[in-house]
């Protein structure tokens, strides 16, 4: 009976370092217990992770498990599923919670369907009903909210979404730090390098201004209109996904999970719903402003400032009132 | 190469969705349908992969009888033929149940590859090709944008956060699913859509396939419109009274001009 957190570290370059969402996770996990009334435990998976498995113990949990292999060194849904599932046969674990992270996304399905169990993705927030556990997570890319139940016998599995809850509300103390050695055979995928693409010559994190634009501009042809509203700005031009995608502004150009996390003085939306992967690289901006046609895009849920309409018509507009302004 | 593709048909993007009076899904009535978009990624990965190693390239598709024009498309941009799994009632299935359904009708197949969109755009898990990879004891790896096929095996490349990617290999029979932009999309020509109409599409039950609608292990118990984390001050009228309105507040409210 109880609650037991999955937290991630990768290394990338030099020793193996926590992917930060993993505290927001271990945050709720420590809010879950509170509201159940149940332990919570947490466990980091690798090799070479006894500092990670320390610093963990340093917080209010039943108790940490340093899972360790030397199959668990690089990441493989083989391996990482396998040492999950053990660890929650072992620890009897009702609720297991993870970051929803792109690595949680490669081996989560596997685990849960490995158990006969379903994984709830992708939450954005819960609540406690007649002890019964509700899950709150977004459909059709954040256009709607659903509030979703375990129908099933325990475990269950979910993973939060990046920002849904708070790393700054966890809690200090000292946990029984536990080693565990899985069993494990050798995964059949075979991890390469890691790298990244040529240097980005683009560094919007550095830009105090920030113009973005997505689908609503509707072809390549159509860039110019909000390059003219980026320069009367003396703002950098930005996008959503899917005008990567289709080459009509360069990758290094891209706001998002996939792209880049900013955190401008201003963000300016032009054309964009506001799927959550966008929404993740954006929503620190200081000020946020979104024109869209569609009132419930979800992009006005961050929005500071909105106007509902055609951009076509808005954006020249708008050009011209900056210009005045700026006089 | 034989690789199976699995599609999902859903709302069309632009769809104005409203919630059904049963509070648990959308009304569905008068709503337009496309393929799902990474799915249409999927499709033109394994096309562009049949085009250059050889084999087929098979569509597979639960839905609905609508699903069917969503098929056709499929079959018009060059798939070589299609298993339409028709079922009314997918909403009483949960990702598992979806997943055994498709996995009922791939095992047969004997595929050397299948490829999946890396989520959907209406329920949006994620879950659905890692579940099939497992069920079907295949190797995978997720949010894929390079393949290549090496001699009995393939060498992918995948993405990960803050602009990291990482390439895997495995052998095949493999799975994976696809990110949208990993490749350029084709429309279907005249002559596409012509011969799609001499394409096999085998139509199967869910019960055919033996596999009924398992006791789900989630529930969506309500859908609603989500509340505002902030105030938005919206502003309206013709656009240049909307723009110097909005010009205003950020100058002497904001102060960002």
């Amino acid at each position: 009976m109880s609650i037991l957190v999955v937290m991630e570290q990768r290394a990338i370059q030099g020793p193996p370092a926590w992917n930060r969402m993993s505290w927001e996770t271990l945050a709720a996990g420590q809010q879950l217990a509170r509201e159940l009334q149940q332990p919570v435990s947490a466990a980091v998976l690798g090799q070479g992770i006894e500092a990670l498995a320390s610093e963990l113990a340093n917080r209010k949990l039943d108790r940490v498990y340093a899972v360790e292999h030397d199959l668990l060194k690089d990441y493989t849904p083989d391996t990482y599923s396998a040492a999950v599932r053990q660890l929650v046969e072992k620890t009897a674990a009702r609720i297991v919670v993870f970051p929803h992270t792109y690595q949680v996304r490669d081996f989560l399905p596997k685990l849960a369907t490995a158990l006969g169990r379903v994984a709830v993705s992708d939450v954005i927030a819960h609540r406690v009903e007649d002890g019964q556990l509700v899950l709150v997570r977004q459909l059709f890319q954040g256009k709607l909210n659903v509030d979703v139940r375990f129908t099933g016998d325990p475990p269950y599995f979910a993973s939060l979404q990046a920002g849904a809850y708070r790393a700054d509300g966890l809690e200090a103390g000292s946990a029984a730090l536990e080693k565990f050695a899985p069993q494990l055979a050798p995964p059949r995928t075979k991890p390469l390098d890691l790298f990244r693409e040529a240097q980005r010559a683009v560094d919007l994190t550095a830009a105090e201004i920030i113009v973005s634009v997505g689908r609503g501009i509707k072809e390549a042809d159509n860039i110019p209109i909000v390059q003219k509203l980026a320069d009367a700005l003396g703002a950098e031009l930005a996008a959503s996904r899917p005008i990567c995608d289709s080459g009509w502004l360069p990758m290094e150009r891209q706001v998002g999970s996939s792209g880049q996390t900013v955190a401008p003085k201003m963000y300016m939306a032009v054309g964009i719903s506001g799927a959550i992967q966008h929404l993740v690289g954006m929503k620190g901006s200081k000020t946020i402003v979104a024109i869209n046609k569609d009132a419930n895009a979800p992009i006005f849920e961050v929005a500071d400032y909105g106007i509902v309409g055609d951009l076509f018509q808005v954006v020249p507009a708008l050009v011209e009132e900056i210009q005045k302004a700026k006089g | 190469m034989k690789i199976i593709v699995c599609i999902k048909q859903v709302p069309a993007r632009d769809s104005q969705l409203r919630v059904a009076p049963s509070g648990a899904w959308i009304q569905e009535a008068d709503l337009g349908y496309e393929i799902n978009e990474p799915d249409a990624y999927a499709l033109e990965e394994g096309l562009q992969l049949k085009e250059k190693h050889g084999g087929e390239t098979v569509v597979l598709c639960a839905g609905p009888a609508r699903a069917a024009q969503t098929i056709r498309e499929a079959l018009a941009k060059g798939a070589d033929r299609a298993i339409h799994i028709e079922e009314d009632n997918l909403g009483a299935f949960d990702p598992l149940g979806a997943a055994r359904l498709l996995a009922a009708a791939l095992a047969p197949e004997k595929p050397d590859l299948v490829l999946t969109g890396l989520q959907s755009d209406d329920l949006g898990y994620g879950q659905t090709g890692v579940i099939l990879a497992e069920l079907l004891g295949l190797p995978h790896a997720t949010i894929i944008m390079q393949v290549e096929k090496q001699d009995g095996s393939i060498r992918v490349k995948r993405e990960l956060e803050d602009g990291w990617f990482q390439h895997v290999e495995m052998p095949l029979p493999a799975l994976l699913t696809i990110q949208s932009g990993i490749n350029k999309l084709r429309y279907a020509t005249l002559m596409g859509i012509k011969k799609a109409k001499n394409k096999e599409i085998r139509t199967v039950s869910a019960s055919a396939l033996g596999a009924a609608v398992l006791s789900p292990s989630i529930e969506l118990s309500r859908v609603y419109l989500p509340g505002r984390s902030k105030q938005t001050q919206l502003f309206d009228g013709p656009p240049k009274e909307a723009a110097a309105k909005l010009v205003e507040k950020l100058k002497f409210e904001a102060r960002v001009i």
